[in-house]
């Protein structure tokens, strides 16, 4: 028997309790104040434009619905982007974010003959190692998380990182790093993408929350496009699961920057190789909601705002549960909760402090003491904070 | 330029050559539309529920054994090759020993093209063809079939097509089917159902799926990939369903969980909106009343042309036997015309058709059924 997975079975097992304060804090789902899914407007005009126009349902190409993948590569890296204007780069639509690293770890394991190991941060989302182990890879850790400071361990990480074996493949998380929340300063980017330069390692971004850390689009894909300006040739997966809270319509896409155009094409070619035999082509509905969204100059600009707003309210959870958790008396620093950004928080709370608040308070998150700040609102903040100063006090 | 047919689409298309949304599918979507309590939320790791219970509920039937039992299981995948590739990959996991990639997997000779690489993919190494697909007497080889699968290793994995086989349109008949379920039952060779045209062939849904209930009712475990892009019209949607027949409820649950970390690695989750269509049409009498006649329209068009292109070919004399055409059943149609000929029908009639002689049905149209039928004729008397 399999055992229940780490991530999506704590809703599961969140859905059996019958107390009435219990909190959802496992996945990664945007909440509004209510404590309710959030349909974003721009979605639903989008949805209502697509409902007027009465179109077929005939396949999707092996890659995706253009328009969305042309899109998706100008949100990522600006659509001013030398690598966009050249068009020395493939984007495919895949299934979410998910998808799209399945597709990169077994288009690596098939053409990237220089190494079979992959660099994930310490520690990183759950789901990373067994895709890339499933997709035939080898996995590996660098410093990130010191548990010391709940923050970032910069200089182990460079220590680590300047002692990988050359051409290795590292994968970095593109802002709000999940599970811990904690990411590098752009200036910590620049000496990360120096040495990963040095040591020829293959860059791969997992971009997931672009928009949903920050508020601002641009800033969130700094570091992807900082990389992709020093030469390093990225490949980058892209989910539309948070930032447009499409999360079960399944909307991602896998890019790879290329030396040319010629490159991009038989690599596109590749890319469609393996994706036929996994699901033949993708759904259509979430691609089309991103595709119109990212396209109309009017939703592009509601959608903004929008992503902005999520962006605002949880940075306020943040906010408001470190002043609870002082009201309530507690004695430690609670700063790397404000200091860590996005959709995760890094409580740097023990297993037992985390069993203990499921078990006595209803409050459900992963073991790993990482809570989802969007399943936070104002009206359960302070049962939040008083559990939290309970187990830890 | 001329006229111009497309024999090689691979979707359905009505009389006027154009792609067909179901009625009852553009009446369950605005009633999703208008239904403000629904989201975009993550579905479960195997997907919706009611879809996955009605849609296993749809090809094993509503008085299954196997269903009362609790012995069956369904993991919403992305497309009938979702399915099969999830099943494909369960397999080479935990089929016959642990990691047994050595385990032969049999494809009919021919097949659909992408059926061998679902399952190279899913990491198996030894994939081999049974003789299906007989081009002298424009049959099943069941003679051949039956060989192989005598002589296959015991636990092998053979893909069989529920209904309308793709590409050659020749089902084995009832008796056929039975004597199939016999050799494998008596080698123990694992039957794994692609079943992507239920309702689409006959016009009926419980003929098509005769075949995967008979072998449940002979005792078989065995998986089968449903799609419903086809008989709802929702290519686009990636709507699959792999349904999982074990032999007790504690053996599927154990499956499903193992189901459940390979889906994880692939999609996580599956994509909602196609899920979501079927699953109130299956779940609401008159829309499934509704769904049922829109099959049957599909299917009675295809039969109209098949039994129109015969009469032509019989009427002008065309050399050869042409019952082929309407003894076969589905989207497709081996013709039997060879590359040569192939060649004609495209270069000098631009008909456009596959190298294997395969045409599309739905390709066809009262407009354009006398052009194909006396460019046939050209093509089978000019070139032999």
């Amino acid at each position: 028997m399999g055992p229940p997975d780490p991530i999506l079975g704590v809703t599961e097992a969140f859905k059996r309790d019958t107390n009435a304060k219990k909190m959802n804090l496992g996945v990664g789902a945007y909440r509004d104040d209510n404590g309710k899914p959030y349909v974003l407007n721009s979605v639903r005009k989008a949805e209502a434009q697509i409902a007027a126009k009465k179109m077929d349902k005939e396949y999707l190409p092996i890659a995706g619905l253009a328009e969305f993948n042309k899109a998706s590569a100008e949100l990522a890296l600006g659509d001013t982007n030398e690598v966009i204007k050249s068009g020395r780069y493939v984007t495919v639509q895949t299934i979410s974010g998910t998808g799209s690293l399945r597709v990169g770890a077994n288009f690596l394991q098939r053409f990237f003959k220089y190494s079979r190991d992959v660099y994930l941060p310490k520690p990183s989302w759950g789901n990373h190692t067994p895709i890339f182990r499933d997709a035939g890879m080898q996995l590996h850790a660098y410093r990130y998380y010191d548990p010391k400071t709940c923050g970032f361990d910069f200089a182990g990480a460079l220590d680590d990182i300047s002692k990988i074996p050359e051409q290795s493949v590292i994968l970095f998380h593109a802002c709000a790093h999940n599970p811990t929340g904690v990411d590098p300063r752009p200036e910590q980017w620049k000496e990360l993408a120096a040495v990963v330069k040095k040591r020829n390692l293959f860059a791969f971004f997992d971009m997931a929350y672009q928009g949903f850390a920050s508020g601002d689009i641009n800033r969130d894909s700094w570091a992807v496009r900082h990389f992709i300006e020093q030469g390093i040739n990225v490949v980058l997966s892209q989910s539309y699961a948070k930032n447009m809270g499409l999360y079960g319509e399944r909307v991602g896409a896998f890019s790879v920057i290329c030396k040319d155009v010629d490159e991009a094409k038989r690599v596109e070619s590749q890319l469609k190789i393996l994706i036929r035999p996994m699901y033949s082509n993708p759904p259509i509905n979430g691609a089309r909601i991103a595709s119109i969204i990212l396209t109309s100059p009017d939703l592009r600009k509601e959608w903004l705002e929008e992503v902005k707003g999520m962006a605002d309210r949880i940075i306020d959870m943040r906010n408001q549960l470190v002043a609870n958790l002082k009201k309530e008396g507690s004695s430690h620093n609670w700063h790397h909760i404000t200091d860590q950004i996005g959709m995760f928080c890094y409580t740097g709370l023990k297993p037992e402090q985390v069993e203990r608040l499921t078990k006595e308070f209803s409050i459900y998150m992963t073991k790993d003491g990482r809570i989802s700040v969007a399943g936070v609102t104002s009206g359960n903040v302070g049962y939040l904070a008083r559990a939290i100063h309970q187990v830890s006090k | 330029m001329g006229k111009r047919s497309s024999l090689i689409t691979v979707a359905y298309r009505t009389d006027e050559g154009q792609p067909w949304v179901l009625p009852v599918v553009k009446k369950v979507e605005q009633k999703i539309a208008n239904d403000a309590s629904l989201n975009h939320e993550y579905l479960p790791i195997l997907g919706l529920p009611e879809f996955r219970a009605n849609a296993s509920r749809i090809v094993l039937g509503d008085d299954s054994r196997a269903i009362k039992e609790n012995r069956v299981g369904g993991v919403q995948c992305l497309g009938g090759t979702g399915g099969l590739r999830i099943g494909a990959e369960f397999l080479r996991r935990w089929y016959n020993g642990t990691n047994n990639t050595a385990t032969p997997v049999y494809i009919s000779s021919p097949s659909w093209e992408n059926h061998n690489s679902v399952f190279v993919n899913a990491g198996f190494k030894d994939i081999r063809a049974y003789r299906y697909w007989d081009a002298a007497k424009r049959g099943l080889d069941l003679e051949g079939l039956l060989e192989d699968m005598e002589s296959a290793p015991e636990f092998s994995i053979f893909v069989l097509h529920a209904c309308a086989h793709n590409p050659t349109g020749t089902d084995p008949t009832l008796e056929q089917w039975k004597q199939i379920a016999a050799v494998m039952k008596r080698r123990f060779l694992f039957p794994f159902f692609d079943s992507a045209y239920q309702g689409f062939a006959s016009g009926c849904l419980d003929r098509d799926a005769w075949a995967v209930r008979y072998f449940v009712s002979e005792g078989f475990e065995l998986f089968c990939a449903q799609s419903f892009s086809k008989n709802f019209g929702l290519y686009n949607e990636r709507v699959g369903n792999l349904s999982v027949v074990g032999k007790d409820a504690d053996n599927v649950q154990r499956v499903l969980s193992q189901m459940e970390k390979i889906v994880r690695t692939i999609w996580s989750n599956p994509p909602s909106q196609g899920a979501r269509i079927v699953a109130t049409t299956l779940t609401c009498p008159q829309l499934f009343a509704e769904w049922k006649d829109n099959v049957k329209t599909m299917a009675d068009r295809v039969l109209l042309m098949r039994s129109e292109l015969r009469a032509r070919l019989q009427a002008l004399g065309t050399p050869g036997t042409w019952n082929h055409i309407t003894e076969q059943i589905g989207m497709f149609s081996f013709t039997g015309l060879n590359p040569k000929q192939v060649e004609y029908m495209i270069k000098e009639k631009h008909i456009y058709l596959m190298a294997s002689g395969r045409i599309n049905m739905c390709g066809l149209t009262t407009k354009n059924l006398d052009y194909v039928a006396s460019s046939i004729h050209e093509a089978v008397t000019k070139f032999q």
